[in-house]
Parts: C-alpha cells; structure tokens; sequence
C-alpha cells in the first residue's frame, strides 16, 4: 500500500486513530464520567440516581474525609520540602569532581527502580518496635523504643522516612540535569571576582536550576497527594486512620463500600487539587524562572 | 575537597543502601536467625532454600509471569500507539490538529486515580475485570507517551526527510526509515517510564484483579504482608526476587534508565 499517494490528512487520521481512539474511551470519557458520577447515587446494584451536590455536601461533613485530606496534605508538606531541599544538595555536591560518581549516583537512584509495595515490605521489618532494627540501632544509643507505624503520632512521619528514601535519588537526578545545563564559565568568573563556593552556589546555581526547581517541586506536589501504594501496605492507613490517606479513601468508599458516586467525588477533589498545581506551573513557570 | 566528597558520599551511600543489604541477609537466614539478636550482616547458615520456598509456597512463577505478560504487551503497544501518533502530531498537517493537541494536553493533568472509577465500570461491562486485557488496556493509553515523542521528533530536522521524500518513499517509510532510527533515546525513556509505571503498579492491579493466578507480583506481594507476618525471610526473599528483573537491567543499562528520567523530566 503506498501510503504516501494518499491525501495527508487521511494518513494522519490513520496514524492517529489507534491512540486517539484508545485515549478517547479510557481517559478522556472516563474523566468527564468521574465528574458525572459524582453527581449520583450509586451503589452498583440499582441504576445510578442523580443526587444533584448531594456527595458534596456529605463530604463537607465527613470527618474521614477531612481526616484523609488532612494527612495528605500534611505527608505533602513535609515531604515536598526535605525532599526537594535533600535532593538539590545532593546534586550540587555530586556535580563535582569526586571518584565513584555515577556508583553513587546509580546508587541513589535505585529504590526509585522498586515498586512501593515491595519498598514498603523492605521496611516494614525494620520499623518493628522490639525486633526492627530501626530500636535496636536507637538503644545502642540510649533512645527509644519508638512506636514507628504503630503510632498515630509517629505513623505518617515512617511513612515519610520511608518515601524520601524512595524518591531523594529520582529528583536528585533532575537537579543534575538541570545542574550540568549551567555554564562553567559563570562559576570560573565568580572565581576570579573572589566568590567562595556558598556564595557560587546561592548567587549562580540557585538562580539558574530555579526551572528545575520548580518544575521538581510541582511533579512532587502532585505525585506526593496521589500517595497510596505505600501506607495501603505499610500501614493500610492504620493506626486510627492516621495514615489514611485521599486516594485510599477513594478505593475504600468505592471498592469497599460501593459508594460509587461518593468515591467519584473524592475522586474529583484530587483532580481539582492537582489541576490547581498544573495551572500554577504552566502559568507561573515563565514568571518565577530567572532568565 | 575530592576525597573528603567521596567519602561523605560513601558514608551516606551505606546509609542509603543499608534496608536493601539487611533484606538480602535477612532472605538468606533461618527463621531463628532472623529473630536472634545482635544483628549479624552475615548469616550464619546461608539458606538458599528461602528462594526455593517462595516458589513453593506463593504461586510466585505465575505472579511474575503475569507481570511480565501485562508489562510487555503494555510497553509494546504503548511505544507503537504513540509512535504513530506523535508522527502524526509532529509531521503531518490534519484539520483539527491544534484542537485535537489541546485534548492531549489536557489529558496529561488527569492523574490515573481519577478514571479509576469509570474504568473498573467500562471493565466490569465488558466482562474484563479480572482479565489482564484490563491492566494493558488502561496502561496502554495515556496522552504521556504521545507527547514525549512529539516533542522529540520535532527536533529531527525536516531536510532529513526530503531526501526519503524524493526518493518517493511514503508516509510510512519516512517514519520508519527516517524517524524511528533518530528518535531512539526517546523511545527507550518512553519504554523505561512505562516499564516502571505498569510493573510497579499496584491500584489498577488491586481493583481490578481478583483470583489468585491472576494476580501481578505487587499485588502478591502485598498479600504477603497480612500473611507471613513475621517470617521475614521468606518474605525478603520474595520481595527481593519481585525486584530483581528491573534491578537486573537498572544496573546494566542505568545511563539509559537515568539519562531517560533526566530527558523526561526536562521535557515534561
């Protein structure tokens, strides 16, 4: 078949059809549907009743749900900063000249290989309060035992722990990049002026990975409020619902209790949540950038 | 300033990569072992047998080989899908082309979570759930993939494909003989994302998947942790044979893994 005899448009529609058509009934309908569910009562058995802003107001009301809300946002505020601060630090001191620099940057790099399930079976033995060696290592030096995940007040902050672990190396990565991308002659020239390295560092690298920067802190925001996989099996939101979080709520009212119209709604406070933060890169990021 | 460097680096390595090496000695002890005290980094009976265990006592050939199944035709079809497309986006001039650009940005905001709903719905209609035409079907087609491409073939520059053009060589040949053997760093960080993405997927897995020899290796493995509370063993073991494959190909191929994320990231 020669394709190239045919009209341009043809070929592209051609070309086009199996994504689009994929993308057309397993993302985009089904988002306008999440929205259109919200609106209903459903619970899988009857036909779904349309219930006007009923979901909204219950959630308005539903402790679980600002509980949920609550701990995510508080997993995302504490986690966002350290791990984009951690991962930033990380990037300029391995941006220069050491021996073994790609060993420790494919070392760095590697829990964000493993799946969350698997990273959170991987420490869940070593949070435990008498065998874990998270205690025993504490007691050599005369501290603990701490609860770990068996804490209200401790469990969010493991759970923390454990995705910085995860995710510190993966944004390192991106810092490098951005990192690399800066000419060498700026620093040789802060040099000559008589610049000493914190000085580079705040006056030339910040300013010029401040893209970066961004772009690291809003793909973590919005990756951060969409946490699951790893309290569903650290913890599975446990103790007293402390590590509970936006998404498992969603999973729990739909899957577990059948309110589909109701985990719909959930569903769109998180799609408002992170659309909030895309709107705000693709506006702000020409503004924030210094150059 | 170097040596000092690399030895910090070192030190907070070890620190970093300790809860991997406390799994791999773990997976190797006896279940006495594992609760003696002190820890030793080095059993004192190497037990080989825990690996064998884990195959005997979990279907854990079968989890692995669906993940592997759901995985690859997964990646296949969303490298060849997003090809065609990106080419279209990219190359060819189409009525509705901005229109139909737009759709695909905005579709890049939806996070997976928020269709979850409506495509255990769409799956459940189409008697899918529990199938692994299911977990392909959704991972397949994101506008992700799309882009990517797009934004890398649109650095190739267009002399490269007059020469195929007066050569008389079609759309199809253009594609193939021109585009595809340039844009390959990008169609490995394509294959990278979504190998991670599908492999370690764990929600879609969760609500759609049901009967055990049905089920992904996360979801197998998520299982363990109700199950085998304290025998950490076996339960290092598994977890560490979930990992290997991509750990396995993360070490001999991590400037491609890196450099990917590195591309994706700044092209995002």
């Amino acid at each position: 078949m020669r394709l190239g005899l045919k009209k341009e448009w043809v070929v592209a529609y051609l070309f086009l059809l199996p994504n689009l058509a994929g993308l057309l009934i397993f993302m985009v309908i089904p988002t306008i549907n999440s929205i259109a569910y919200s609106f209903t009562d459903w619970n899988m058995i009857r036909k779904p009743v349309f219930s006007g802003i009923a979901n909204y107001i219950d959630l308005f009301s539903d402790q679980l749900f600002w509980k949920t809300l609550g701990n995510t946002t508080f997993y995302v505020l504490i986690k966002v900063p350290i791990n984009v601060a951690v991962s930033l630090i990380l990037a300029v001191l391995l941006n220069n000249r050491m021996y073994g620099r790609t060993v420790f940057r494919a070392i760095l790099f590697m829990p964000m290989i493993a799946s969350s399930v698997s990273v959170a079976l991987l420490w869940q033995p070593l949070f435990d309060p008498t065998l874990g060696f998270l205690n025993k290592l504490f007691s050599y030096v005369g501290l603990g035992p701490f609860p770990w995940l068996l804490d209200p007040n401790w469990a969010m902050p493991s759970v923390i722990l454990v995705a910085l672990w995860k995710e510190i190396g993966y944004y390192m990565v991106m810092f490098l990049a951005g990192i690399q991308g800066i000419s060498k002659t700026y620093y040789e020239a802060a040099k000559i002026d008589g610049a000493n390295t914190l000085q580079s560092f705040f006056r030339i690298t910040m300013p010029l990975v401040s893209s970066t920067t961004f772009f690291v802190l809003i793909i973590s925001v919005i990756g951060s409020f969409q946490i699951f996989d790893l309290t569903t099996v650290l913890t599975n939101g446990g103790p007293a619902n402390a590590t509970n979080t936006l998404i498992m709520y969603v999973y729990q009212a739909g899957f577990k209790f059948f309110r589909m119209g109701y985990a719909s709604a959930l569903a769109c406070v998180l799609f408002v949540i992170v659309l909030i933060f895309t709107i705000i890169q693709n506006r702000q990021s020409k503004r924030w950038v210094h150059y | 300033m170097q040596l000092g460097l690399t030895i910090s680096f070192t030190l907070f390595c070890m620190v970093m990569v300790f809860p991997l090496l406390w799994a791999v000695s773990t997976s190797f002890k006896t279940y006495d072992e594992v609760l003696l005290e002190p820890f030793k980094l080095i059993p004192e009976k190497i037990m080989f047998n825990n690996y064998l265990d884990v195959f005997t006592i979990l279907p854990f050939l079968r989890y692995f080989m669906n993940t592997f199944k759901v995985s690859s035709i997964t990646c296949i079809a969303t490298l060849v899908t997003s090809i065609l497309s990106a080419y279209a986006f990219a190359r060819l001039k189409f009525p509705g082309r901005n229109l139909l650009f737009m759709l695909y940005l905005a579709t890049l905001m939806v996070p997976r979570q928020v269709v979850l709903v409506p495509n255990f719905i769409i799956m459940r209609n189409l008697g899918q759930l529990d199938k692994h035409l299911s977990l392909i079907l959704t991972g397949t087609f994101t506008a992700y993939g799309t882009f990517l491409l797009r934004q890398f073939f649109l650095t190739i520059p267009a002399d490269l494909e007059e020469a195929a053009i007066i050569d008389g060589c079609g759309y199809w040949r253009r594609l193939s003989n021109v585009i595809i053997p340039l844009a390959k760093p990008a169609m490995v960080t394509l294959f990278i994302i979504t190998l991670l993405n599908i492999w370690n997927d764990f929600l879609y897995p969760l609500v759609f998947i049901n009967s055990e020899n049905q089920r992904t290796l996360t979801l197998g493995l998520s299982i363990l942790r109700g199950d085998f509370d304290t025998r950490w063993n076996i339960v290092m073991a598994a977890t560490l044979l979930s990992i290997s494959p991509l750990l396995i190909t993360f070490l001999f191929a991590q400037r491609f893994f890196i450099e990917g994320i590195a591309l994706s990231g700044i092209k995002g």
